[in-house]
C-alpha cells in the first residue's frame, strides 16, 4: 500500500505541475482517470425520484387516464383490478401486515408514493421498461393510489402533488436491530 | 406466486428437475462421498473394465489424445448443473468441493434478464454530491490500483422457503442461492475519491444497466470500508450473468446490494427509497413492522454431504459442508448427530477467510441407526448460528429473507437423507 500511495502522490504532483490549464478531472483526481461528465450525459441516466420529490419530471396524470393505461399495459400481469395477478398484487391487503397471512401491496406496505413513479418508469412494463411518458406514469400512479383508497377519484398527480401523499404504512419501517436472536 | 417468491427457490413440486434420486454412475463418482452408495464396486472400478462409451477410448494409453484447446471445457460426462428457474438459478453445492464455486455454476438472480453489454461502450457515471461528476470507461477503471478478495455472495432469499417448513429436497434447493468467487476490482473508495465526495454525502445510490435498472441505496461510510468495483471473477472477466463488465461487490452483504452491470452511482444526503429497499428487500415482523436496510448476512452453515436426496452406507462417512459469516471470519463449526443435544468440533479447512465460505470436515462412523445431522457456525464476533426455534421465536415466519437457522438432515435406517426441521 505504501508503494502505491507514494506512486500516486508522485503522479498527482506531476499532474498539478504539468497539466496547468482549465480545471478538470485530470487536474483534481489523485490518479487522473475518468473525465468530467456532461450535463446531457447525467440527465440521460439521472432517473431516480426521491421522497421529497426531487427527480420528478413535468407532466400530469389523472385516475381516469390511468385506468385506461393500466388496462392496456399492466392488467395482463397484475389483473384487471390490480389484485388478480399472476404477478405482484398491487391493491388491497390493508390491515393485514400483523396477521398470519400478510398481503403486501402498494396500499398496505409501500411507505412512499414517490417510489411508485420511480419504479414504474424505471422498470415497467416488464417487457418495455422506460417506455412510458411522464403523463402515463403520473396517470398510473394516480389510478393505483385511488384503487388503494389513498386519493380521491378527481385527484391529479404531478411533481407538486405526488410528494405530498401520505402512504398508510409510512411509519411501518424500523432499522436493523440484528443480532436479535438470543444465544441459548 | 407471491410478491417475494422470486428471490427464493420454488417449492420442490414446482421444479421439473427436482426430486430426482442422485444419479450414480462411473462419471459422477467424484460428486461426493455420500453419493458413492449405489455405485459400490461397479461404480468405483468401472473405469477399469466397463466397455468404452461413445467419445472415449477403451485404451487411452494406446492412442494419441486430443490437442491443446484455446478455452477449456469440463470432461465429457461431467454433468452437474445449476437448477434454473425464471429469475434465478441455484448452485449444486452437494456436488462441489473446496470453497470456490466454478464461475459457470455461480448462482444467478436477476430482476429482468441478463443484458448484452459491449464493454467498450460501457461507462460508470459518478455524480450527485460530488465536486466533479465523472465518467469512467472500463479501461479507466482497470487502470486503478486493484485488489483481489475471495468472497461469498448470498441472496437474502437463500433458504427463504424454509421459513414456512422444510421445503427444499436437496442442499441445492435449500442453500443454492449462494456462491464464492475470487473477485478482482478497484476499491469503491478509490474511485469515489476521484470525484471529490462532498462532506454532506451520507448515502450512495448504485444502479445497474439491466432492464430493471436495478437500484439500491447504500450507507456511504459502510461501503467505503471494503466495497469493490469488480471487473474479474476467478481470474477472468465477469460472467455476463454476474454483471459483466462491472459489478459492485460488498463483502458480507445481501446479494441484491452487489449491483450488477453497474453504470451509475449518485451521492446524496439520504436513502433514495427505491422499490428494492422499501417494498421488496424488507423483513416483515409479526407485529406488522418491517425491518429496512438489513444488509448483513449473518453467520450460517450447512452440511453439503451427506445432504438431502443422497444415501449413505454404514461405516466411515466424512461429513462435509460450508460455513460463512457476513460479519467476518468463521471461528468454529460444530457438528451434532443427535439433533443438537451433543456438539463436536469440526475441522476447518484452511484458508479461513473473512466474508468467505469456509469448508469444514468431520470424520464420522454411521452405525445404521436413524440420526439427525446438524452443523452450527460461530463467527469471529461470537455470534452463534441460531436454531430454527430461536430464529422463528424472534422473527415469526413471514419475514421472507435472512433465514440462517441450523439446517437438519435426517438419515433414516436405509441411509436415505431428507430435509427436516426439529
Amino acid at each position: 500500500m505504501f508503494r502505491y500511495s507514494a506512486v500516486a502522490r508522485v503522479l498527482f504532483g506531476c499532474g498539478v505541475l504539468l497539466l496547468a490549464g482549465p480545471v478538470g478531472a485530470e487536474e483534481n483526481g489523485l490518479y487522473g482517470l475518468g473525465r468530467l461528465a456532461t450535463e446531457t450525459e447525467i440527465n440521460a441516466w439521472n432517473i431516480d425520484v426521491t421522497p421529497n420529490g426531487a427527480g420528478l419530471p413535468s407532466g400530469r396524470g389523472t385516475v381516469q387516464q390511468g385506468a385506461v393505461i393500466f388496462a392496456n399495459k399492466c392488467a395482463f400481469c397484475h389483473g384487471p383490478s390490480g389484485t388478480e395477478g399472476p404477478k405482484d398484487r398491487l391493491v388491497g391487503g390493508h390491515g393485514s401486515l400483523a396477521t398470519s397471512q400478510p398481503v403486501k401491496t402498494i396500499g398496505s406496505y409501500w411507505p412512499y408514493a414517490t417510489t411508485l413513479y420511480d419504479y414504474i418508469f424505471r422498470a415497467m412494463p416488464f417487457t418495455a421498461p422506460q417506455s412510458l411518458t411522464s403523463d402515463e406514469v403520473y396517470s398510473l400512479v394516480a389510478w393505483l393510489l385511488h384503487q388503494n383508497g389513498i386519493i380521491p377519484r378527481d385527484a391529479v398527480m404531478d411533481a407538486r402533488t405526488l410528494p405530498t401523499i401520505m402512504m398508510p404504512n409510512r411509519d411501518g419501517f424500523v432499522s436493523d436491530p440484528r443480532p436479535d436472536v438470543p444465544i441459548r | 406466486m407471491n410478491l417475494f417468491d422470486e428471490d427464493m427457490p420454488r417449492s420442490p413440486t414446482e421444479n421439473g428437475n427436482m426430486g430426482q434420486e442422485p444419479r450414480i454412475d462411473r462419471r459422477t463418482w467424484l460428486t461426493g462421498a455420500a453419493s458413492l452408495v449405489g455405485a459400490t464396486a461397479a461404480g468405483l472400478l468401472a473405469p477399469a473394465w466397463l466397455p468404452a462409451e461413445e467419445g472415449e477410448s477403451a485404451r487411452p494409453t494406446h492412442v494419441p489424445g486430443r490437442s491443446p484447446s484455446p478455452y477449456g471445457v469440463r470432461a465429457q460426462g461431467e454433468t452437474i448443473e445449476r437448477l434454473t428457474l425464471a429469475t434465478h438459478s441455484l448452485t449444486p453445492h452437494q456436488s462441489l468441493h473446496g470453497i470456490i464455486t466454478p464461475s459457470a455454476l455461480h448462482f444467478e438472480r436477476h430482476h429482468n434478464g441478463v443484458p448484452l453489454i459491449n464493454p467498450d461502450r460501457h461507462r460508470l457515471l459518478i455524480h450527485g454530491m460530488v465536486g466533479r461528476p465523472l465518467m469512467f470507461s472500463m479501461n479507466d477503471l482497470v487502470r486503478f490500483p486493484s485488489v483481489t478478495r475471495t468472497l461469498f455472495i448470498e441472496c437474502s432469499g437463500n433458504s427463504g422457503h424454509e421459513w414456512k417448513g422444510p421445503a427444499g429436497k436437496t442442499v441445492q434447493d435449500t442453500h443454492g442461492l449462494m456462491s464464492t468467487s475470487e473477485w478482482t476490482g478497484v476499491p469503491l473508495a478509490t474511485v469515489l475519491s476521484e470525484s471529490g465526495v462532498k462532506p454532506e454525502a451520507l448515502w450512495v445510490l448504485a444502479e445497474g444497466s439491466d432492464a430493471a435498472a436495478m437500484t439500491r441505496s447504500l450507507p456511504l461510510a459502510e461501503v467505503l470500508k471494503n466495497a469493490l468495483l469488480c471487473y474479474a471473477q476467478n481470474g477472468e472477466a465477469l460472467r455476463p450473468e454476474q454483471g459483466y463488465p462491472l459489478r459492485l461487490v460488498i463483502p458480507g452483504w445481501e446479494g441484491n446490494t452487489c449491483i450488477k452491470w453497474l453504470r451509475r452511482m449518485k451521492l446524496g444526503t439520504a436513502p433514495f427509497m427505491t422499490h428494492e429497499e422499501t417494498s421488496r428487500y424488507t423483513d416483515l415482523m409479526p407485529d406488522g413492522t418491517a425491518r429496512q436496510f438489513t444488509f448483513v448476512m449473518e453467520a450460517k452453515s450447512v452440511i453439503t454431504s451427506p445432504s438431502g436426496g443422497q444415501r449413505i452406507e454404514p461405516g466411515f462417512v466424512e461429513i462435509r459442508g460450508l460455513a460463512w459469516s457476513g460479519r467476518g471470519a468463521v471461528r468454529a463449526v460444530d457438528i451434532s448427530t443427535d439433533g443438537g443435544r451433543i456438539w463436536h468440533p469440526a475441522q476447518l479447512q484452511e484458508p479461513v477467510l473473512p466474508h468467505c465460505h469456509t469448508r469444514f470436515r468431520f470424520g464420522w462412523r454411521w452405525n445404521g441407526e436413524e440420526v439427525l445431522l446438524q452443523s452450527r457456525c460461530t463467527d469471529e464476533t461470537d455470534y452463534v448460528q441460531p436454531t430454527r426455534a430461536a430464529l422463528v421465536a424472534a422473527r415469526g415466519v413471514n419475514s421472507s429473507y435472512h433465514y440462517n437457522a441450523i439446517q437438519t438432515w435426517k438419515v433414516d435406517q436405509a441411509g436415505q437423507v431428507r430435509n427436516v426441521q426439529v
